[in-house]
């Protein structure tokens, strides 16, 4: 069975309907890009994987567990939020705007998740955080508070926040269109070797580039449904449908 | 050449004329006070009299325990309005369209004659005590200040929940956290820095209002200084002496509101 498993989901936001009955299914260790003009619910959709949005109609599952429901007797029940916090332990989660902690230091932000969350030994945490900030380069910035970092060290520092819960999977809404042009390359790298690291990610992002060298298989969506789907090189340098000619002739 | 001018610097003559005026007025109040008929040396004595001490600790554990009440009720009634629970919302809202609509003065009133109407107070099949007997002139002062004071906590804490940035708590989710331990970690600590400016200078409110009690003869600072001077008539020097308390009191206030500030300050 894949590890995400979304069938016919559907979303509104009042009577605009964002989503409009998406499959899609993604296998353990694959990357997937969603690409897709702005508003085509592209990140509606990876809010929806986690549950931080409830969808209208349709289902998703995550390694075998239906997303913001507990199944019993034959039926779904929906989920407490308390319960809903529990689902999310396992995927992990990376903003556009970063959202780091203001009032805890980089090395604080990692540690959160596994100190409060999974109630983990200090000690052993922080040495397991020193090592992810390692991992993205910034074992140095420990101790700088996210302010005091630049939007791509903040970005990495995210990063290595959502991994220290050991997610299997990884989510990444619009990683780097927040960044100034020069800082998009570390963050981008940091992902590269994630990905050549076996972890499962889904991420929206306007970087064909990117799309083009990490992604197993690219997702065009529009207007809230799937254009087109399949490996990079099918579906940028030889899109079948004119929307995603269209969108591709803009953005190359 | 323009270097070689000699520069003459724009002079203030208003300065001096306002300054010279603001002097005068201070000297001639100085005079006035130490020409009234005060007995100025009497008035340390009427600082440290035991009555005196004993209504400055009333004062203290009066303010201190309404603000401390208001705060924790104040959270809850902001977390009701900000609640999805309609009942809990127009509830909240009802609280704090009564308790600060109404004169502290008029409930603390209220309170202290509660026995009028009600001659128990009970839960039934817990308790049940005469209401006199529950209702003393602290208790009275205590829901008359803490509940009004309650009311204005709710919106500022509101207020500070408001500020947190909607981000901060998806990123919260997002790592595993309840909603529980979001409010606990993430959004409360940043909602200080919006919070305590305003909670500060309400408390510096609280404990002048504690003088609201001694019209129920509640022995706070202005009582024990009516207490004094109905044995020696020194009615001014003894409320003088009150007052100097509620400088310090009110300046301690503002240092700790400073370090607090400081504490929760920006990184």
């Amino acid at each position: 069975m894949a590890l995400v498993e979304a069938v016919g989901v559907r979303k509104s936001f009042g009577h605009t309907e964002v989503l409009r009955g998406i499959d899609l299914e993604v296998e353990r260790g694959e990357v997937v890009c969603l690409l897709g003009p702005s508003g085509a619910g592209k990140s509606t959709f990876l809010r929806c994987v986690n549950h931080l949005e409830t969808i209208d109609a349709g289902r998703i599952w995550v390694d075998g567990v239906p997303v913001g429901f507990r199944a019993a007797h034959g039926k779904l029940h929906e989920l407490r939020e308390r319960e809903a916090a529990h689902q999310r332990r396992d995927i992990g989660m990376v903003f556009q705007r970063f959202n780091l902690f203001p009032h805890r230091t980089a090395l604080e932000n990692v540690m959160e998740g596994p100190v409060q969350v999974l109630r983990r030994d200090r000690a052993e945490v922080r040495a397991e955080a020193l090592a992810l900030l390692e991992r993205v380069g910034l074992v140095e910035k420990a101790g700088a508070y996210p302010a005091q970092l630049s939007g791509g060290q903040q970005q990495r520092v995210a990063i290595a926040r959502a991994l220290a819960m050991k997610p299997k999977l990884m989510l990444f809404d619009e990683p780097t269109s927040a960044l100034d042009p020069e800082l998009v390359g570390e963050v981008l790298d940091v992902m590269t070797s994630l990905a050549r690291d076996g972890m499962t990610m889904i991420v929206v992002t306007h970087e064909i580039g990117f799309a083009r060298s990490v992604a197993d298989r690219v997702v065009f969506l529009v207007d809230g449904a799937v254009v087109e789907s399949g490996t990079p090189a099918a579906v940028l340098d030889n899109p079948q449908q004119p929307r995603t000619q269209q969108f591709l002739a803009k953005v190359l | 050449m323009a270097s070689e001018l000699e520069v003459v610097p724009l002079r203030h003559p208003g300065r001096w004329i306002s300054a010279a005026i603001v002097a005068l007025v201070v000297a001639g109040l100085g005079w006035a006070m130490a020409e009234a008929q005060i007995q100025w040396e009497d008035v340390p004595g009427f600082f440290t009299h035991p009555v005196m001490l004993e209504g400055l600790l009333n004062t203290i554990v009066l303010a201190v325990a309404a603000q401390g009440g208001a705060i924790v009720l104040g959270i809850v009634v902001a977390l009701m309005r900000l609640s999805a629970n309609p009942v809990a919302r127009w509830f909240a809202v009802g609280y704090i369209w009564l308790f600060r609509g109404l004169p502290v003065l008029l409930q603390i009133l209220i309170w202290f004659n509660l026995a009028l109407v009600f001659k128990n107070i009970s839960v039934p099949m817990l308790f049940t005590v005469p209401t006199n007997v529950v209702m003393t002139a602290f208790v009275a002062a205590l829901l008359g200040l803490g509940l009004n004071e309650s009311a204005y906590m709710a919106e500022i804490v509101r207020a500070g929940l408001s500020s947190v940035d909607a981000g901060q708590t998806e990123a919260a989710k997002s790592i595993g956290m309840t909603p529980l331990t979001t409010l606990r970690r993430v959004v409360l600590p940043q909602a200080m820095r919006v919070i305590i400016p305003p909670t500060g200078n309400n408390f510096i409110n609280m404990i002048k209002g504690t003088s609201m009690a001694s019209v129920i003869a509640f022995l706070e600072l202005i009582h024990a200084a009516n207490n004094i001077s109905s044995r020696n008539l020194e009615i001014m020097e003894t409320l003088f002496a009150a007052a100097a308390w509620y400088l310090v009191l009110v300046s301690l206030a503002s240092v700790g509101q400073h370090y607090l500030e400081r504490a929760y300050g920006p990184r």
